[in-house]
């Protein structure tokens, strides 16, 4: 009997995928209510616990493909794989408009490509310090802290190792948690009180849902402000990550090897 | 509906094909910004077709629908990754999310100013008739 629904689990795969995680994502937004009164979002607590699942995948099966090695998992492995992400990440720019990063104007353009490279370069030196020093690992964590999204994406362009775009995953993690927990604690300091510092920060982080739960923490009018630009952000990130700033620091690693 | 999805997957073969294209260019036997070149293309091709009232809410809501889906195919997307080999770099991974976007944040009160200078100049243009 066991049996025979383990071999159903296990041929419905994809399904079973789906399922799970509709389960985790009704836990995450759950916990993010109940127990951090919305202060985390509940994105960011579900791909904490998805890397979370994918760390016991890895210790129960010894595996590199995380919960998708186990078997009635391996529907992870269509449902979280390169072709599903790529499609629904371009799906998302359905909520994008040229129009509207020309009302962000001048400032809110140079933000985003100002976000975007100091983030890249920062965290590809940090990366460096830390013995990370091939282009391809720097690259990846340098582009995992601009976003989530833009690591793996990086990561996967670039040809980066699974451990490396993890990383670059976790490093996007810890930095939505952290432009959601601190901007409504900081946009008084930094005058983040009008629609076009909504549209400059929003350049400037990047992360959408850090930005998005972090504006309507502080403040719910600045939301779409701040999300005209973060929507722009990982797109532009997609596209200059693994092209001209990944062959920009190729030059830099060369040069200092030299 | 599937009109949508159709001219999303369009959108996306296409991008993906320029990204390859542009791998094999650039001689990084990769692809390169496929996936931006799709965002791109997308937002281009929708607001074109929207000036000529060609989408349908039909349409859009099959574009919708995976565009909804995209923070659990991350979540899914996350837990098949390398975590346990990952774990030894935790450090980086903290330092790499935390110092970068700390640095950006920083740079908004510079930003604000370049912003408001540019205001300062309109506002003495619309002075000057008074």
């Amino acid at each position: 009997m066991i049996e025979a629904l383990h071999d159903l689990l296990v041929k419905n795969g994809f399904v079973v995928a789906l399922l799970t995680t509709g389960i985790i994502m009704l836990a995450s937004s759950w916990i993010s209510s109940t127990l951090t009164n919305k202060k985390i979002p509940a994105a960011a607590i579900a791909i904490f616990a998805g890397l979370l699942l994918a760390y016991a995948g890895g210790v129960f099966t010894e595996g590199k493909k995380g919960i998708a090695d186990i078997s009635i998992f391996s529907g992870f492995a269509l449902l979280g794989g390169s072709m599903l992400r790529d499609f629904t990440i371009v799906s998302t720019a359905m909520g994008a408009r040229f129009s509207e990063i020309k009302k962000a104007g001048l400032p809110g353009i140079v933000s985003l490509f100002i976000g975007l490279s100091l983030s890249f370069f920062s965290g590809s030196v940090l990366a460096a310090l830390m013995g990370y020093t091939d282009a391809k690992s720097m690259a990846t964590i340098g582009a995992g802290a601009c976003t989530f999204i833009v690591g793996p994406v990086t990561g996967a362009a670039v040809d980066a190792s699974s451990d490396v775009i993890a990383i670059s995953i976790a490093a996007g993690v810890a930095k939505s948690i952290l432009v959601t927990i601190g901007t409504p604690t900081i946009a008084k300091v930094i005058g983040l009180s009008n629609p076009k510092a909504a549209i400059i920060f929003g350049g400037l982080a990047g992360t959408t849902s850090g930005v998005a739960a972090g504006l309507a923490a502080t403040d719910p009018k600045l939301v779409p402000y701040g999300a005209i630009t973060a929507t722009f952000y990982t797109g532009l990130g997609c596209l200059l990550c693994p092209s001209v700033f990944y062959i920009t620091l190729q030059w830099i690693v060369k040069i200092a090897a030299v | 509906m599937i009109y949508g999805v159709a001219l999303l997957a369009a959108c996306y073969l296409v991008g993906q094909t320029i990204g390859e294209l542009l791998g094999r260019w650039l001689h990084i036997n990769s692809n390169v910004g496929g996936v931006g070149f799709a965002m791109l293309l997308l937002i281009l091709l929708n607001q074109w077709m929207h000036q000529r009232k060609w989408i349908t809410p039909e349409m859009e809501k099959g574009i919708l629908f995976w565009s909804n889906l995209y923070i659990p195919v991350i979540v899914a997307m996350s837990s098949i990754q390398d975590v346990k080999a990952a774990t030894s770099g935790g450090m980086v991974a903290l330092l790499a999310g935390v110092i970068p976007v700390v640095l950006c944040i920083t740079m908004l009160p510079v930003l604000m100013r370049m912003g408001n200078k540019h205001e300062e100049i309109t506002g003495e243009h619309f002075n000057l008739p008074d």
